[in-house]
């Protein structure tokens, strides 16, 4: 009877859930719980609850909702990497008969923990945040088109980091690879919450993604300012396009795949099991269609954050601005030509594997036109190197040797030899870190300025950028030998000693990183305490070439006080070019959304349907899917979503800018 | 390679040329606020991204169709009268919801009401004979975890089914907002998201009649 | 070819040297060809990757803004010849490349036959391929020789210079059958069946291992490969005779189950139709093939006789425990066409029987997309 009862209440969840015995946990677990009682006592303490409530959870500002996205990609890097640490160092001690610190139930989470939580909860916000802050100032637009759906789509994207992160102290995580492929991940090798953990994080986040992404492509092609056609929109902005592009066409895919793996899970359907006319090589198919497409859509902004940053710092405009749109868009279109390099070795034809293999090679062609044209924007220019310029050169570095080490893997005889092994992780880990991140780091010191209206401090950012450069090869670089050597990914013991040594260089590399990454925030804590000496009032601390750098920074809330109309590609450049004077009167009222609290509830009710379903509690999964109904339809029957900025409150704004302009010169 | 590279930029040295007398206008003056410019084409896009869910469920019966796991087939299963009955009441009520949508043009609110009434009970007909074609089947033995080919027919069909349901749902809801404020430009938007919804169910419902059913009694 | 080799390792030799790049210096003539590969195709791209990392460095240095020599042209962005270049260079390296990978693709493709032994070595002619049956095992691996009628658990043996023919596949998940020194991995897989050529061609003791995880014992699933010459392989090949064992099938269920490091086991006999039953995932007794089911189906399922027939395979099915999610639950194809028969409305499907359907083309092959 009492067994009925805790089985309505709490589904699968029983006390043997939460992993008490682990010490490892159970530390994380109490330095997590006091930081987060000293936080709520901190925001409790000095009232910050409502101001958070009304200006930060509710906002509808795209401005706004990209700061939190960049907040929760740096939170969830944190933990990304301590997973990455813990496998570094247990791969460097398990030698000589040691098992190492983890055993495999622990080693086989944290790895994959570690590959879903920094694709999907670091690198995807990360660049979702910079999109949402730039792209509406880039196009001169108020804000995106529409407002509360980005809000939601935050939030959504903030409940899968919660399940995620739920995952370490109730229950388990999955033990499968980021990619969960199936049989591994179906119902009979995988019994437990881990996968299922795994599925409603990302279908959960995957909405906000998908709706995101539909948000900023509208946003691109309806609210750009006059003048500025296609052919005039800021690489960055078309960067976004095509990666907007990208999600809206590949996570329905990764949406159904997964959904057709829960069927398998909770409703005993056939679809990617051994038996019964199942076919597990369909999951890999899939999920892979929309998996490269992934990755085009965490560096093809990057890619326009280089572009960005070298006209910018080269004092040039782009060389073959042209040139530079058409092979993002060919990238954007071959990346769905690609998927089966991912698994050349599961027996397809020769003839299939070539073709998938050569169009591989041939994404390599507009990628090594891009490369060329950064390269020749710095031909003949004055360039200063200012941060966001010195990680676009230790991209353009590094990345091109990922770039070889990734075509070498399309070449179908040689991914027989160095497939799933360390090469490959050296490989995406050389691309991903040497594209994506150092072009988040460039853009984050580009735009960090505009966001906040003083620079980040130089001397601790370049303790940042040459840790983690460097750190990045001691650690990336000995695991291209270790591949050479045959060692394949996933191991948690060895038994060669001679590769004991490769393995502790890379332990030593990532300790660099953290310092890199512990740089990185003691850099965010030292400008906050000299924002005096490193403000900047001007709005164009770099001498900028883009339109959100006409306005101020911090922007106010409605971005610009009139629609700036656009000439010229660079378009900020050619006002400043041409005498452009900002206006001092005639300034109207300016319409715009409201706030509202309804994107975080439903976000907060898809959280507790996920966690109902992980769990088999069915009460609970009945009521906040109604809940979910309830509160959208109500949300419906809200017409009054906007408000008009009142004139004296945008001529106050704008005096005051006036105010600081001319006390600057 | 730089002597190269110096040769093709001469060619371009006059690149800059001066531009108009006329002073550059930098700023629009007189703005309108445009409420709700992008919600079409957002929800076309989003109907998009819908479709490749469909896809997916439509690539996935492709590849399991076949597998019946030594189980029920096609041809036993499917009774193509009643398919037709089912896609007919999906049909008329595309065509109701477009009657529906010539009332609102007109401004007519009693009109456009009782048109989506008619086209709420098309909807709940088709949903009401697929219900009774899938309990028929799990009673006979033949539920989706009986094989492959029933998984991915249960999953797509049950999918489009769904959606007619939201959309249902969501009908309701539009004519409480349209009875209570009437063919107010809000509303008439979102009954053309709403129409652009229903229509593309009935497109996808094509695809599963010819691909599911029709080739299925063929096979 | 040892010489691009040479080349390619010279910069790193240093940094390197008393470390055994086995893919790069392999012992089987596959893995040899491969290797080459990878270093073929990293000097091809060096050809365009150095430059650029050099030019990189160059104007980053020359057009720094304290460098007042340097000329400065803020509005040049544009030059057709030169984009033709940056284009056109890329496009030559991925054209040679690209012909390059459709020709060595085929060439190795792992189902096709060796063509020859080493680099200069024929395949002699009528030489047998020694056949060998590989089965991933939660987590260790069976190797059955169906030629002798033996089979071993993490040690696989093989004679230099003899072609091998492996047929792969797994139990219940996907693992990837990897020995670096002899060739190239592939993917085992459960009901599903696929297939490597390779080659030994120097005596010796070579790490085998899983490189696709498949979960808890992944990091142990490891084996030796022994090259061995000809007479040592038949003095490998009598001790395992000798050993005794029988791997029947339920020897095999029982070595099915899950176990994590797992010592060197020989079996001296083994059920010559253990291996298909495997593939079709029917080795328990009472369990339909999936050959058999395949069959069925092609045939247009169990019968093409409407309702009743449904009626008979539900009644079957229960007899067997249905509703069970576990395809072991299922009848065998006896029982379900006798059933679906008494029922009276059905035509008894022609079935193939197990042994019928070994043929190496048969529906195992599914590996195609």
């Amino acid at each position: 009877m009492l067994e009925t009862l805790t089985t309505f209440l709490f589904g699968r969840l029983s006390l043997e859930s939460f992993p008490y015995h682990e010490p490892i946990v159970v530390a994380t677990f109490f330095a997590v719980m006091l930081g987060g009682i000293a936080l709520v006592a901190a925001l409790s303490y000095f009232k910050l609850w409502g101001y958070l409530w009304k200006e930060w959870f509710t906002t509808v500002d795209h401005k706004r909702i990209g700061i939190m996205y960049m907040i929760l990609g740096l939170i969830m890097l944190l933990r990304g990497f301590a997973d990455a640490i813990m496998m570094r160092a247990q791969q460097a001690m398990a030698f000589n008969g040691s098992e190492g610190y983890l055993n495999s139930h622990h080693f086989d989470q944290v790895f994959t923990a570690h590959g879903v939580i920094m694709i999907f909860f670091v690198a995807m916000p990360f660049v979702t945040g910079l999109m949402n802050y730039v792209v509406p100032l880039q196009i001169g637009a108020r804000d995106v088109s529409f407002p509360f759906l980005n809000n939601f789509s935050f939030w959504m994207t903030v409940g899968g980091a919660v399940l995620i992160m739920a995952s370490l102290f109730i229950g388990e995580f999955a033990r499968t690879g980021w990619l969960a492929y199936p049989p591994l991940s179906g119902l009979e090798a995988s019994p437990d919450v881990g996968v299922d953990y795994y599925i409603w994080a990302l279908q959960v986040a995957g909405v906000g993604t998908t709706l995101s992404g539909i948000n900023l492509i509208c946003t691109i092609v309806k609210m750009r300012a006059p003048g500025m056609t296609m052919m005039k929109m800021p690489v960055f902005t078309w960067t976004s396009l095509c990666t907007n592009v990208l999600i809206v066409a590949s996570f329905p895919i990764l949406t159904a795949v997964l959904v057709l793996l829960s069927l398998d899970r909770y409703a005993g359907t056939h679809f990617f099991t051994n038996d019964m006319g199942g076919n597990p090589m369909m999951y890999v198919n899939l999920i892979w269609i929309w998996g490269h497409p992934e990755v085009y859509i965490l560096i093809l902004p990057c890619f326009g954050i280089f572009s960005e940053v070298t006209s910018t710092f080269t004092g040039k405009k782009l060389f073959g601005y042209t040139s530079m749109v058409y092979a993002t868009v060919v990238i954007t279109i071959l990346s769905y030509l690609v998927w089966l390099h991912h698994f050349f070795t599961m027996g397809s034809g020769a003839s299939v594997n070539s073709f998938f293999g050569i169009t591989t090679m041939i994404i390599s062609i507009p990628t090594g036109a891009k490369i060329f044209n950064w390269l020749f924007t710095m031909y003949r220019g004055r360039i200063r190197f200012e941060l966001p310029m010195m990680w676009t050169i230790a991209f353009m570095l590094t990345f091109v040797l990922g770039g070889m080490t990734g075509v070498l893997l399309a070449v179908p005889p040689a991914d027989f030899v160095l497939h799933n092994s360390l090469f490959l992780i050296a490989h995406f880990h050389n691309v991903i870190i040497g594209g994506v991140l150092f072009g988040l780091f460039a853009g984050i010191y580009y735009w960090w300025p505009k966001a906040f209206g003083f620079r980040l401090d130089p001397f601790w950012g370049k303790m940042s950028f040459w840790f983690w450069v460097i750190g990045f090869y001691f650690a990336f670089m000995p695991l291209y030998v270790l591949g050479l050597m045959g060692v394949t990914r996933r191991l948690r013991v060895f038994e060669d000693p001679s590769l004991q040594i490769w393995f502790q260089i890379a332990a030593f590399g990532a300790v660099l990183i953290a310092l890199g990454i512990g740089s990185f925030l003691i850099q965010i804590a030292v400008s906050i305490l000299k924002r005096k000496q490193l403000v900047d009032v001007s709005g164009d601390p770099w001498h900028g070439r883009t339109l959100e750098w006409a306005t101020s920074s911090p922007p106010p809330d409605y971005n610009f006080a009139f629609t700036p109309v656009i000439h010229d590609n660079d378009a900020w450049w050619d006002m400043k070019k041409r005498g452009y004077a900002r206006p001092l009167e005639g300034f109207r009222p300016i319409h715009m959304p409201s706030n509202t609290g309804t994107g975080i509830i439903l976000a907060g009710l898809s959280t507790a349907l996920g966690f109902a379903l992980i769990w088999h509690i069915w009460w609970l999964a009945a009521v906040s899917f109604i809940g979910l109904l309830a509160v959208a339809i109500n949300h419906t029957f809200n017409y009054n979503r906007d408000f008009h900025i009142p004139v004296d409150e945008v001529v106050r704004t704008e005096n005051e800018r006036t105010r600081l302009l001319s006390g600057q010169v | 390679m730089t002597t190269t590279v110096e040769a093709m930029h001469g060619g371009h040295a006059g690149h800059d040329t001066p531009r108009g007398a006329t002073p550059p206008v930098f700023h629009v003056t007189d703005e309108h606020a445009h409420e709700g410019a992008s919600t079409a084409l957002g929800f076309w896009i989003y109907l998009m991204s819908d479709c490749l869910i469909f896809a997916v469920l439509f690539a996935t019966y492709g590849v399991l169709g076949t597998s019946y796991a030594a189980g029920p087939t096609p041809k036993e299963l499917f009774d193509l009268k009643l398919v037709a009955l089912n896609t007919s009441m999906l049909l008329f009520s595309s065509i109701t919801y477009g009657f529906a949508m010539l009332a609102m043009e007109k401004g007519r609110t009693a009109q456009t009401q009782g048109w989506l009434v008619i086209t709420l009970l098309f909807g709940l007909a088709f949903l009401g004979i697929e219900l009774f074609e899938f309990a028929h089947m799990i009673h006979e033995g033949a539920g989706p975890w009986r094989s492959a080919f029933l998984s991915s027919f249960f999953t797509l069909v049950g999918t489009h089914g769904l959606h007619v349901t939201f959309g249902s749902v969501w009908l309701v809801t539009l004519m409480v907002q349209v009875a209570r404020r009437g063919l107010i430009p809000a509303n008439r938007r979102r009954l053309m998201c709403l129409s652009m919804f229903w229509h593309f169910l009935d497109v996808i419902w094509i695809g599963v009649f010819t691909f599911v059913y029709l080739m299925g009694a063929l096979r | 070819m040892s010489r691009y080799r040479a080349i390619a390792l010279l910069p790193v030799m240093a940094a390197l040297s008393g470390c055994n790049l086995v893919v790069l210096n392999p012992a089987g003539d596959v893995a040899s060809q491969q290797g080459d590969l990878v270093v073929i195709s990293t000097l091809l791209m060096l050809l365009i990757i150095v430059p650029v990392m050099a030019l990189t460095v160059l104007f980053a240095w020359r057009y720094r803004q304290s460098n007042n020599t340097a000329r400065y042209e803020p509005d040049w962005d544009h030059s057709t010849q030169l984009e033709l270049v940056i284009w056109a260079a890329p496009l030559l390296i991925i054209i040679c490349l690209g012909a390059i990978t459709w020709v060595t693709t085929h060439k190795l493709d792992p189902y096709r036959p060796l063509d020859r032994i080493a680099a200069d070595k024929p395949v002699p002619a009528g030489a047998k391929p020694l056949d060998v049956q590989v089965v991933a095992l939660d987590w260790k691996w069976l190797f059955v020789y169906p030629e002798y009628g033996i089979a071993s658990v993490n040690e696989m043996a093989a004679p230099v210079d003899r072609q091998i023919r492996f047929s792969l596949t797994a139990s219940t998940v996907m693992n990837s059958f990897y020995v670096p020194a002899l060739a190239g991995m592939i993917y085992t897989m459960p009901g599903m069946e696929t297939k490597l050529h390779a080659v030994i061609n120097e005596p010796g003791t070579y790490k085998g291992f899983s490189s696709n995880y498949s979960g808890a014992g992944f990091s142990h699933m490891r084996f030796n490969f022994l090259g061995l010459s000809n007479q040592d392989f038949d003095g490998w090949v009598s001790k395992v005779k000798t050993a005794g064992g029988s791997l029947d099938r339920n020897a095999y269920l029982a070595l099915e189950k899950p176990s994590e490091a797992v010592p060197v086991q020989h079996f001296g006999t083994v059920d010559p139709k253990l291996f298909n039953a495997v593939v079709n995932m029917c080795v328990r007794p009472g369990t339909m093939c999936m050959s058999d089911m395949a069959a069925i189906d092609r045939a247009g399922g169990l019968n093409a006789g409407g309702k009743a027939a449904a009626d008979a395979i539900l009644r079957a099915n229960t007899l067997a425990g249905f509703p069970d999610t576990q395809a072991t639950g299922l009848c065998t194809v006896a029982e379900a066409v006798e059933a679906a028969a008494n029922s009276g409305a059905v035509q008894r499907p022609t079935v193939t029987p197990i042994s019928a359907s070994a043929s190496p083309a048969g529906p195992q092959r599914l590996a195609n997309p």
